[in-house]
């Protein structure tokens, strides 16, 4: 399952990130890596940005980059 | 006396500006750069101990493996730069995500003290931290820090003191995950045995660095003949670590490695109390102010708020520092015989620097408003708001914090924009900054709201024209990346910092450092400019006129004289060196409906804008007498302007080019003069071209 298709409210645990390697080093810096919890905290309209919450570190991101991970929902 | 060379170090939001104020600020010396978004490093000094404290903040940053220009200055000054210590600010609230940056540091080998900052954050949210036991894992001294209660700042320079003059580094004790541990020893192990050594670095610390494919190691390395022995060792240990973590990237190992030894810390120093069922206040007040339908109506009206309270409210001190400045120049007028010397005090000086000071109050309305949105956190919810939207105009939702700050001053602004990595979305920031109005420009606007619309509608009108001029700059930067940056966007992922009630000491310093620089160029640069306006009005001399009307003015009758007197000032300023330089550019903007008298204050705002306000002050000063109890120049505006031009001058003031300073900064930031030239092609047929449309509907 793909982060972007989770919704607001529900819980994941990351599997795969498919970002580039630039990215995956920014993630890595929120605390968004391989086997992190996080929760969705909310979504702006048409789900076009969503904002997710890791470690306690709340964190905004484009559709478009919530595609590229993989998570499994709790 | 001895000088120590700090530098500071810490992720974005930790409140490093407000530490080293709290650090310099109990010695009462130099203070340096306050803006939210430090860019470019700072540095101040102040006295300690019989010791020269010599500070560097470096800009905020996640990482100093990244790409982006922030991470790059960070990464270079650390890594090339003489300092004697590093102290690393860090979040007590977020201690896990902090100490990543933290384990990056410890990397460069330098002298280092660990500041946990809000200390008093942490304490209230029930976090227990065990320090001493951080210290013993790390190896480096750590500090519970309160900048805002100032609790520790004291210890943290003692111990940034013993750390200088210490020579010895305590062994950290940083465990990493156990297959990794497994590997290390082995290689380790086999080093030991072989009896290899290499500079000051430890057997366990080449272990490290091969794993991690240091490429620096792996070239010194090179030409050693226990290479050839290592070689199938590490090649077997990468294999296992490859399988562990289902990934043959190393970066990416190293990343999970490092997130477990965070992890790791956390759990063993780290205990919270909190009821985990109750949500936190910023997830309470992100329900509202980032909710799905409320979101962006509660922005817009917060941005209208900030506008009519800039009207409302500015235009308060505003008629008391006019009637001042009334009464000073009658005042110094009264006071001196010589008639040369009375004009170009009274006429050129008070006059020019006097219609710019009057806008202070609006400028520090305008600056507490954007202090207010950098400091609580608000920023970062309305790029997440807006991102989607933006995006649709090939803009990033970052973009969002240079162009905001563009509304208080263009210079920070390009700087700004540093935040953005992609150099596409950078420049084309860069080419929009200047349609955000700045604050420079919001005294002509001021000025010429409330000349033609009553005081009810000024703040509503000022709102539009700051809407309108950035809805411009959206479509612009529409029109830019389809025909001139074509290409990848950037990912928008961005840390949506807890709120904070904002810190007045902070605001303080950054309105009053902003309001000082508004005056400070008011008695320098304007008050210069605003002579040379009045000595290009006034002169040449010309004798033959004035005989002429002399004479005219001897033949007729009482009523005749005052008419005649207003003639003879219109001719001689009409025929002044800077009436020729109006006249000469005229025809370029009289299809806009601007006479030489704006010509020519356009002209002059090349330099500074609110040298605009100052020279149509000069220029209008001539003529009827002054009512003490109204705005001047708004009346000579409306008498002499018509209401059509009057919105075609605004119109292109919006848009035209930003003042000397900041195209100096523009041209820095874009990398070179020539995209100054575009620029200036750019601002300056869009603002004629909108002008002209504008003109022409009204007339």
């Amino acid at each position: 399952m793909k982060l972007s298709e989770l919704h607001k409210g529900d819980r994941a645990m990351i599997k795969k990130i498919e970002s580039s390697e630039d990215l995956k080093v920014r993630l890595a810096s929120f605390g968004v890596v391989r086997g992190s919890e996080l929760s969705v905290e909310a979504c702006s309209m048409g789900k076009q940005t969503m904002e997710i919450m890791v470690d306690d570190t709340l964190i905004g991101l484009r559709a478009e980059e919530a595609k590229e991970i993989e998570v499994e929902k709790l | 006396m001895d000088t120590i060379k700090i530098v500071l170090a810490g992720q974005p939001n930790v409140g490093k500006s407000m530490l080293i104020n709290a650090m310099s600020g109990s010695n009462g010396l130099k203070v340096g750069n306050f803006s939210g978004v430090t860019v470019e490093k700072t540095e101040l000094c102040f006295e300690h101990h019989c010791h020269l404290f010599e500070m560097v903040d470096l800009p905020g940053t996640y990482s100093i493996r990244g790409f982006s220009q922030e991470e790059k200055v960070a990464h270079n000054y650390l890594l090339n730069e003489e300092y004697d210590v590093i102290i690393n600010v860090l979040d007590s609230t977020h201690l896990k995500r902090n100490l990543l940056l933290t384990l990056e540091l410890l990397k460069l080998n330098k002298k280092m003290v660990l500041a946990l900052n809000m200390a008093d954050e942490a304490k209230k949210e029930g976090i227990e931290i065990d320090v001493k036991q951080i210290a013993k894992i790390i190896g480096v001294p750590v500090v519970l820090v309160s900048a805002n209660t100032k609790e520790g700042v004291e210890e943290l320079l003692e111990k940034v003191h013993e750390v200088a003059d210490s020579h010895e580094r305590i062994k950290s004790n940083i465990l990493y995950g156990d297959t990794m541990e497994e590997e290390v020893l082995e290689i380790e192990t086999f080093l030991i045995q072989k009896g290899f050594s290499l500079r000051d670095l430890s057997n366990r610390e080449i272990a490290l660095r091969l794993l991690f494919e240091d490429k620096d190691l792996y070239k010194e390395l090179h030409d050693e003949p226990i290479m050839m022995e290592l070689q199938p060792l590490v090649f077997k240990a990468l294999q296992h670590l490859y399988t562990h973590h289902d990934t043959k990237n190393v970066q990416e190992i190293k990343a999970n490695e490092y997130h477990a030894i965070a992890r790791g810390i956390h759990l063993e120093t780290v205990r919270c109390q909190r009821n985990k069922g109750k949500k936190s206040l910023t997830k309470r007040i992100d329900e509202v102010l980032i909710n799905k339908y409320l979101g962006i109506p509660i922005f817009l009206f917060l941005m209208w708020g900030l506008f009519q309270l800039t009207f409302t409210l500015g235009a308060i001190p505003m008629d008391w520092i006019d009637g001042a400045i009334g009464a000073f120049g009658d005042w110094v007028g009264s006071n001196i015989s010589n008639d040369f010397i009375r004009n170009v005090i009274v006429d050129g000086i008070i006059a020019g620097v006097g219609a710019v000071l009057l806008f202070l109050p609006n400028i520090i309305i305008l600056y507490i408003g954007i202090a207010l949105l950098e400091t609580t956190g608000y920023m970062s919810r309305v790029a997440f708001l807006l991102d989607g939207f933006f995006h649709k105009f090939g803009l990033h939702g970052k973009s969002f914090i240079p162009l905001v700050t563009g509304f208080g001053c263009s210079v920070p602004a390009y700087m700004a924009a540093r935040t953005l990595k992609s150099e596409k979305d950078r420049l084309i920031t860069l080419f929009i900054i200047g349609f955000m109005s700045c604050g420079a420009r919001l005294p002509i606007y001021v000025l010429f709201t409330g000349a033609f619309f009553g005081a009810e509608q000024a703040g509503n009108i000022l709102f539009i024209i700051y809407i309108s001029g950035a809805m411009l700059g959206l479509v612009m930067a529409k029109i830019l990346r389809v025909v001139v940056f074509k290409g990848e966007d950037e990912p928008f992922v961005m840390e949506m910092p807890k709120y904070r009630f904002p810190s007045f000491t902070l605001i303080w310093h950054t309105v009053y450092n902003n309001a000082k620089s508004y005056v400070k160029k008011a008695g320098t640069f304007i008050l210069a400019a605003s002579v040379l306006v009045w000595v290009l009005a006034t002169y040449p001399n010309q004798p033959l006129l004035e005989q002429e009307y002399q004479t005219k003015i001897e033949q007729s009758s009482k009523e005749d004289v005052k008419v005649l007197e207003n003639e003879l000032k219109m001719k001689k300023l009409e025929q002044s060196y800077l009436g020729q330089i109006g006249k000469a550019s005229e025809p370029f903007f009289a299809p806009l409906g601007f006479d030489w008298k704006m010509t020519v204050a356009l002209e002059t705002g090349l330099a500074a804008k609110e040298v605009v306000v100052s020279t149509l002050g000069v220029l209008y000063s001539i003529g009827d007498e002054v009512d003490e109890n109204s705005n001047a120049l708004a009346r000579e505006l409306k008498k002499n302007i018509s209401f059509a031009s009057a919105m075609a001058f605004i119109v292109f003031v919006m848009i035209y080019l930003p003042c000397l300073a900041a195209s100096m900064v523009f041209a820095k930031e874009a990398g070179g003069y020539k995209y100054l030239v575009y620029l200036f092609v750019f601002t300056t047929v869009t603002a004629w071209v909108f002008s002209f449309i504008t003109y022409r509907i009204l007339v």
